[in-house]
């Protein structure tokens, strides 16, 4: 990636835009806000930015109505959702929808602009909400009811032990090169590992997500 | 916006409501007689009589019916005198106070009223009976709804086009479909051909030919008039819905207002003091997070319960003590049982260490539920120290963190070093009972 990222702003609180805006500074080019679902799909569509930073929560439909209804037509644009909510379902709906990140609104000034670079280079990012999120879904193939797995690609559906590693090591708040240091790895090998598990969780069958879901809603 | 008073608590302005026998709502308001337009299912002169005089409004309707249906239907256009002499709720005057000085609509009222007597008589000639005696009350009937819809109020107007709407509906529609086309087609030939069977003088159907007749009559009143009926009963569940979705509204108010308004006027007082600030903030957003996202009610506390519950407490105390931000995590859940309580005391402990000591901006604590297992780590990126160098009577790593594992069959692993932070592992067994029970609460 050379160069600053092109970014758009999708965020119903024009008070959140401007103070992101404000913040990044001259770190991304922002070329565009939006309010809402169908203003953000076209907006997004004209200015093709390389980063879009999206609320998960929009009046005309949530984040992922907008990832939806881009990605077929503009698979080049990568979405970074960013939101105050820590609803699980509605996190893992956007990044299922197809966002490459997910970081809370918390997140300092340094480590968004961190997180739009790494999404601009074709990387995953994972707040620490996201990685906790992720472990429960995947639960370690540990099946509570006692056994009776339902049946699934499990390739897909098990994320490796160095994942999980990286997972809990990113749940904890490290950086990505405190990882790489602490698993004596590389940086480059942390991201491959954080974005195979975006993969997985955006392909794996639905039974274990779903189940998951429908469990945090209810406890 | 509503008057937050309503809001009051469990006995809002209608909690008498279900209160005596099924038919006497309440005690009567004692005032003059209006018509409820709020409460109408066509002028609201039953929901009148029944709020003048206490009885439930539905005995009320279902008496004017059957009036109806005694008085050979006198008792329609009783009603719509009603409707015209007694004012609505909230207005000076009667409809028929104002009808008074609109002469071409008491022109129009005797000429539509003189037609209607006149189609009246010849049917009459033609075939005496049930109808018309049943009929030539609604000559008054005529009259006077001519002069209501003049004369309504614009709000009364609005529903009487609601209820014409199914006549405007037949006259033709704005944009003619084909299927409209089809459906007011077949109506007509099937109330044609009943009313044409039912007046046609065949002696061998005689006893056949009201039933038949009828059936037809129906069935074309069904087609013509059923998507009208239709909609009707979808607004209703519309309405229904809408007044659910109100309810909701004051509830999240009246929490917003106990938490979050609360707060705000608390920080708005302590604005000098940023820690407090932080600190008061912090807490509102926990308690609304649990609320919004979990559903558990502020206040509502369950750290006995479960290990993730333990970990949120120690959250909120250390954030509430010290003023440092907690980032939790956790990874599944399970109930508590003797080997974790001493793993959440040694947590615990670490963490308000972390937020004592390292100065670092945000405390981490990740904890994952394993089959066998349990594990808990603390982290900081702050100062850090030398784990080599603590003196040996010191007592709150080596007794609160180590010590306290070691007795239960855990592990405690320290790692810090200056100016890298500081990382306390905690790992423990489940006890053999536990283990059965897996991730899911």
């Amino acid at each position: 990636m050379s160069g600053v990222p092109r970014v758009v702003l999708v965020d119903d609180h024009g008070l959140f835009r401007s103070g992101v805006r404000a913040e990044l500074g001259r770190q991304v080019e922002v070329v565009g806000e939006a309010d809402d679902v169908q203003p953000a799909i076209e907006l997004i569509s004209s200015v093709l930015p390389d980063v879009v930073l999206l609320d998960v929560h929009l009046p005309g439909g949530g984040g992922q109505a907008v990832v939806q209804a881009v990605k077929s037509a503009h698979p080049q644009v990568r979405f970074l959702a960013l939101s105050a909510s820590d609803a699980p379902e509605d996190v893992i709906a956007v990044i299922r929808a197809g966002a490459r990140g997910y970081v809370t609104k918390t997140i300092s000034t340094p480590e968004l602009a961190d997180a739009i670079r790494r999404v601009a280079g074709g990387d995953a990012v994972f707040s620490h909400r996201l990685a906790g999120f992720v472990l429960d879904a995947f639960a370690g193939g540990v099946d509570a009811a006692g056994g009776t797995k339902p049946s699934f690609d499990p390739e897909l559906d098990q994320l490796t032990s160095r994942e999980r590693e990286v997972l809990r090591l990113i749940a904890q708040g490290c950086t990505y090169k405190e990882i790489a240091r602490e698993l004596y790895i590389s940086v480059k090998t942390v991201e491959s590992h954080v974005s195979s598990v975006l993969r997985k969780l955006q392909l794996s069958t639905r039974h274990q997500l779903t189940r998951w879901a429908a469990e945090r809603r209810l406890t | 916006m509503e008057d937050p008073a309503r809001w009051g608590g469990p006995y809002g302005p209608h909690w008498h409501r279900h209160r005596g026998p099924f038919w006497l709502r309440h005690l009567g308001t004692g005032g003059p007689l209006r018509r409820d337009t709020a409460d109408r299912l066509v002028g609201g002169v039953a929901a009148g009589v029944a709020e003048w005089k206490g009885f439930s409004v539905n005995t009320v309707r279902i008496v004017f019916v059957l009036g109806a249906i005694i008085t050979g239907g006198f008792g329609v256009p009783l009603y719509v005198a009603g409707w015209l002499l007694i004012p609505a709720a909230g207005e000076d005057g009667s409809i028929a106070s104002r009808a008074r000085s609109d002469s071409t609509g008491i022109a129009l009222a005797a000429g539509l009223a003189t037609l209607f007597g006149f189609v009246l008589f010849v049917a009459g000639v033609f075939n005496t009976g049930w109808p018309s005696s049943w009929a030539w009350p609604q000559v008054f009937t005529v009259a006077g709804f001519t002069l209501i819809w003049r004369n309504a109020s614009p709000d009364e107007q609005a529903t009487l086009r609601r209820l014409a709407e199914p006549l405007s509906g037949v006259a033709g529609p704005a944009r003619p479909t084909r299927r409209s086309a089809i459906r007011l087609t077949i109506a007509g030939l099937l109330v044609c051909g009943g009313a044409g069977w039912v007046a046609s003088g065949h002696e061998s159907l005689a006893l056949l030919r009201p039933l038949g007749g009828v059936v037809l009559v129906v069935a074309g009143i069904v087609l013509l008039f059923g998507p009208w009926w239709l909609r009707l009963g979808r607004d209703l569940v519309l309405e229904r819905q809408a007044r659910v979705r109100a309810e909701e509204r004051a509830d999240i108010a009246s929490r917003l207002h106990d938490s979050v308004l609360q707060t705000l006027a608390l920080i708005q007082r302590r604005a000098d003091d940023p820690a407090k600030v932080v600190q008061l903030a912090r807490l509102q957003e926990r308690e609304l997070r649990a609320w919004l996202f979990e559903g558990r009610s502020p206040g509502e506390t369950d750290a006995d319960a479960t290990f993730a519950a333990g970990v949120r407490q120690i959250q909120q105390d250390v954030e509430t003590l010290y003023g440092v931000p907690v980032e939790a995590v956790t990874v599944g859940d399970c109930a508590l049982d003797e080997n974790l309580k001493p793993l959440l005391a040694a947590a615990r402990e670490a963490t308000v260490n972390a937020a004592k000591w390292s100065g670092a901006s945000v405390v981490s604590v990740f904890a994952e539920v394993e089959p066998a297992s349990v594990s808990l780590v603390v982290r900081d990126r702050g100062k850090g120290f030398d784990p080599s160098a603590v003196p040996a009577d010191r007592k709150g790593l080596a007794e609160s963190v180590h010590g306290r594992m070691a007795r239960h069959g855990g592990t405690a692993l320290v790692t810090s070093s200056d100016g890298e932070g500081t990382k306390v592992s905690l790992k423990m067994p489940r006890s053999a009972v536990e283990s059965r029970s897996g991730s899911a609460s």
